[in-house]
């Protein structure tokens, strides 16, 4: 029952917040419809891009939630993987694609689950490191300057990983498995 | 599985507000970004690299953005390493999406996260010039 009243308080923050956008676009629109026009345009463009990706994301939380006892990602992670928990966190940051605040509530199941700080912080990173945006970056900055960054975006991951899961004070994860 | 997709059901309805709501709020302001990028730099090695990682901070968008803007800050003049700064700060902190990002993960996480990935923004952008000085 509390947590009922403490999750729609959530809601009805956030909500708040959207219902705070919608009457800044309608209040900016009388006095400049085209730039309104434009913003909107841009964030439904936006929501229509990352839809299949959000898509993938429900189907992935239903499938922690069904399959994933609380704590079994951790354990899983920690005695079984070890240091290759790290490796797959890098790997998967990688090659999954799509803006990162999509993943956060999948993220956020996870951590229920067990997930460390640490891999959280190491996914979220080496998201940075964008294939398929490799040859713009090559295009504007060269080959040279592209892989360095690449390479130091991984090498420094593991040390985020560590530093934030430190300072966020997670204390079961200062063993570096 | 009625439950479990119930779960997922409930993190959505808490997660799509905040996030339709922000991407509201970062299609209204990015105009007004882009138009300062090129007046905030000072010109100075060392201060612009700080400006650079600060500006990219603040600002959101795809990162093919942070390249074509990078881009062109490179042609008017501006230091590679502040514009690495830029497009590092660009891709890795997320001002903007700290709300979201708290509810989520944690409110200290997400604040260490992004503070740590702002440092890192401008050790990783010198390291970068410093390696390609070095390789030429």
């Amino acid at each position: 029952m509390i947590n009922k009243k403490k999750n729609k308080g959530k809601i009805g923050g956030r909500g708040n917040f959207l219902f705070a956008m919608i009457a800044i676009y309608i209040i900016v629109a009388f006095f400049n419809f085209e730039f309104v026009k434009e913003a909107l345009k841009k964030t439904l463009i936006t929501l229509w891009k990352i839809t299949p990706i959000l898509g993938a994301v429900f189907i992935i939380m239903i499938l922690i939630n069904l399959y994933l006892e609380s704590g079994k990602i951790k354990k899983h992670l920690e005695k079984e993987l070890g240091w290759r928990g790290w490796f797959y966190s890098i790997i998967a940051g990688i090659l999954i694609s799509g803006p990162p605040y999509v993943f956060f509530p999948m993220l956020g199941e996870m951590k229920k689950h067990g997930m460390k700080n640490s891999l959280i912080a190491v996914f979220l990173y080496n998201r940075n490191v964008k294939i398929p945006y490799l040859h713009v970056s090559i295009y504007y900055f060269g080959l040279p300057f592209t892989l360095i960054v690449s390479l130091y975006i991984i090498i420094f991951s593991i040390l985020n990983g560590i530093i934030v899961s430190w300072l966020s004070e997670d204390k079961t994860e200062r063993n570096f498995s | 599985m009625k439950k479990a997709f119930l779960q997922a059901v409930n993190s959505f309805r808490q997660s799509l507000p905040m996030m339709i709501g922000l991407l509201m709020l970062i299609n209204f302001l990015e105009p007004f970004f882009r138009k300062y990028y090129s007046r905030i730099f000072s010109g100075n090695y060392f201060i612009d690299p700080l400006i650079g990682a600060a500006a990219g901070s603040i600002s959101f968008g795809i990162p093919v953005t942070s390249y074509v803007v990078g881009g062109e800050l490179l042609n008017q003049g501006v230091s590679l390493v502040a514009v690495a700064a830029f497009i590092l700060a660009w891709t890795t902190v997320g001002v903007a999406m700290l709300p979201l990002e708290s509810s989520f993960l944690g409110k200290k996480f997400a604040v260490t996260r992004n503070v740590v990935n702002f440092i890192f923004s401008l050790v990783i952008a010198v390291l970068t010039v410093v390696t390609l000085k070095f390789f030429q």
